[in-house]
């Protein structure tokens, strides 16, 4: 593959990543976000895949094709069941209203690049020189945890984090060794079971429920 | 082999718990292969301490002094805890608020989360670590839920968002260092390997070890509990059953704190000390000034003893900023005393609160009159945890705070030693009143079990007899301190 060819999907799938991080703040529908939060993964696949294709390494390819079928439709399936049950469920009150979340989101990203730059010093090229976009997307999640009341956006951003550290260690190393890969595969995959466990549970005790409502514990 | 079997053997254990329906056999178990892990741990010490560290696994799993010393340390607060798992679920399936099906998932969870410990201070890859931390997580937060209150569910929420978003830092940070080996001056080193990475620590890029150091100390610090990334521990450890909590605050933050030994070691070699020992230095200031200021008015024994864990966390925090091989042995050491003390004390305090119904410091007088023998060994533990002699946290405070002002930082060691005092007075006007107060005229007497009070004691006069005399473990400290001193 020519350096060319490479690089165009590769930024177009890192690019998407980070615009989904971007959207997820901007809909308020839990509904929409869950489709977004598909939309990353498979782009996030898709930058696993790229760059498999390119290195020529069977590895990364096992990689994306797990972050494929997790982050693409595992977890997404999970997280449609939680909202599906909470009809017209809906980011009704955010700490911070759309508008100035997107202000926040652009102020990380030009953040994120301010941050990466001795990364992106030590290894010119292509690939490192996206690495800002996961990072973007890092601090996105860490704001959406910070900002929203429903549990699904704590899963949302958590998610964000999760996929936003994946994008830059693509990015950056072609992949960790592939037995590290696959552990924080599953515990992700793990995480985000017990979270639904426990949302599930916290419903049926609660009803549906806002994280402003878990207030038993205080100092 | 050996390694095998420490990991082995406590799986072993937890599986034929989740196999069976639940009988306290299984518990008792449990408890024998935690007794195995902490003899094959000790052969395991003297073995790596005389010789060469033992690796096995085709590479992915490494022992050296301070690996063998933490598995020592896992598997004295495993005995301990699980040894007092048998009586919690014994007396939760009693009162009707637990099912056998419960009990055998507490068990074999237990057991996977202190194999996912083991794993963490055995692996050899700083990736491979970083996947049994986090594993740690999955397997406690339906722990931490166990008695299904709104109040333990609470704070297992709070508990898995709060350090897996942190925890996916330091997997940011590892993947750094990763990326720092690769294009490593001189010749790449392509690996998450801590023997190669330290090998090559020299020769990588420090504007990226610098982002990594600063990533590894936020995330693994969110699981160590140091401030300000520490507002889950007090809900997790106060809603958890006593003995997951004895396991948390006794083995599972420190076990944290080994992996930042790990890393701090490989960026003193990039960096130089300064760097890691100004994150460290502000991190365990915070964490001693949010303990003090949070334990002045707790009105709840089982946060005081959280907080407390925050304290002792930011005190090792500042002594593995000194850094020098007399610090870390203290350091050491202290993780060790600690475990023990906080263990013991999270152990009565479940006891308490099963004789008392409630975990409020204002409803709990007199215990010295009540109850003689458990007010005794939380009295005597408390007593330990301030660093009194002859427990051997006074030992460790002690050799901290001297290395601190060897290393230069004699004023961070006089701030620590200001909220200290405050945390003394605090815990003492607590300690008091729960211990002596006022006695009421009726309520119940019952003394407690053989089988609950011999371990605590053995766990406080293991502590004390540490501090008098910590001979046996002298050359065992001495060569882990070497592992990753400055």
């Amino acid at each position: 593959m020519t350096g060319s060819a490479y690089t165009g999907p590769l930024g177009l799938a890192a690019g998407v990543v980070l615009a989904c991080a971007v959207a997820t703040l901007w809909r308020r529908d839990l509904r929409a976000v869950v489709s977004v939060l598909a939309l990353q993964g498979i782009a996030l696949g898709a930058v696993a895949a790229v760059l498999a294709v390119h290195f020529r390494d069977i590895g990364l390819g096992v990689t994306a094709a797990l972050v494929l079928a997790a982050k693409g439709l595992i977890i997404p399936a999970l997280l449609r069941r939680i909202v599906r049950r909470d009809p017209g469920s809906r980011e009704t009150a955010p700490l911070l209203n759309v508008p100035a979340s997107l202000l926040a989101a652009a102020v990380l990203i030009v953040l994120a690049y301010l941050a990466s730059g001795k990364i992106t010093a030590l290894a010119p090229g292509t690939a490192a020189s996206l690495a800002p976009l996961g990072l973007a997307t890092v601090l996105i999640g860490f704001f959406m945890l910070a900002t929203r009341r429903k549990a699904v956006s704590a899963i949302t951003g958590l998610l964000l984090v999760d996929n936003g550290v994946a994008l830059v260690t693509f990015l950056l190393t072609a992949g960790l060794p592939l037995l590290v890969e696959l552990g924080a595969f599953l515990d992700v995959l793990l995480v985000v079971v017990v979270l639904w466990v426990l949302a599930t549970t916290m419903r049926a005790r609660l009803g549906p429920f806002d994280l402003d409502q878990l207030r038993e514990l205080h100092d | 082999m050996l390694i095998y079997a420490i990991l082995a053997v406590p799986l072993a254990a937890g599986t034929v718990a989740a196999a069976v329906p639940w009988r306290p056999w299984a518990g008792w178990v449990a408890v024998a292969a935690n007794g195995a892990v902490l003899v094959l741990g000790a052969i395991l010490a003297a073995g790596v301490t005389r010789g060469h560290p033992a690796v096995a696994g085709g590479g992915v799993l490494r022992a050296d002094a301070l690996s063998a010393f933490m598995v020592v340390v896992i598997g004295v607060i495993a005995v301990l805890a699980s040894s007092q798992s048998v009586r919690y679920l014994n007396a939760e399936i009693a009162r009707g608020a637990c099912t056998a099906r419960h009990a055998a998932l507490y068990t074999a969870l237990v057991q996977a989360f202190v194999t996912c410990m083991l794993l963490a201070v055995l692996a050899a890859s700083l990736g491979v670590m970083w996947v049994a931390v986090e594993a740690t997580t999955i397997a406690t937060t339906f722990l931490v839920g166990h008695r299904r209150t709104d109040g333990a569910l609470e704070a297992s929420w709070k508990y898995v968002v709060l350090c897996s978003a942190g925890i996916a830092l330091a997997f940011l940070g590892t993947a750094l260092f990763y990326f720092a080996a690769l294009h490593a001056s001189g010749h790449p080193a392509g690996s998450l390997d801590w023997t190669a990475l330290m090998a090559a620590s020299h020769r990588l890029d420090p504007g990226v070890v610098r982002l990594a150091m600063g990533l590894i100390v936020l995330g693994y610090g969110t699981k160590v509990g140091l401030a300000p990334m520490h507002s889950w521990l007090p809900d997790a450890h106060s809603q958890a059953p006593a003995p997951v909590s004895a396991l948390m605050s006794g083995v599972l933050l420190t076990v944290a704190f080994y992996a930042l030994l790990r890393f701090k070691a490989i960026a003193d070699g990039t960096l130089g000390p300064g760097y890691p020992r100004a994150l460290l230095v502000v991190a365990g200031l915070a964490s001693l000034v949010v303990a003090a200021s949070l334990l002045i008015a707790q009105r709840d024994y089982k946060r005081m003893l959280a907080y407390h864990s925050i304290e002792h966390m930011g005190l090792i925090a500042l002594g593995a900023a000194a850094g020098s091989q007399l610090a870390i042995a203290a350091v050491l050491l202290h993780i060790l005393g600690h475990g023990l003390a906080k263990g013991v004390l999270f152990l009565a305090s479940g006891e308490i609160l099963l004789a008392e119904g409630t975990s409020e410091i204002s409803k709990v007088p007199a215990l010295l009159s009540r109850r003689p023998v458990l007010g005794g060994i939380f009295g005597f533990g408390l007593v330990a945890l301030l660093g009194l002699p002859p427990f051997s946290l006074f030992a460790s405070e002690l050799n901290m705070l001297r290395a601190e002002v060897a290393a230069g930082l004699g004023w961070a060691a006089a701030i620590a030693l200001v909220c200290m005092a405050v945390i003394f007075a605090a815990v003492m006007a607590h300690g008091r009143h729960l211990l002596l107060g006022e006695a009421p005229a009726q309520g119940s007497r019952a003394a407690i079990p053989r089988a609950v009070a011999v371990p605590l004691v053995a766990g406080l006069l293991a502590c004390a007899f540490l501090g008098v005399s910590a001979w046996p473990l002298q050359p065992l400290l001495h060569a882990a301190a070497q592992v990753v001193a400055s």
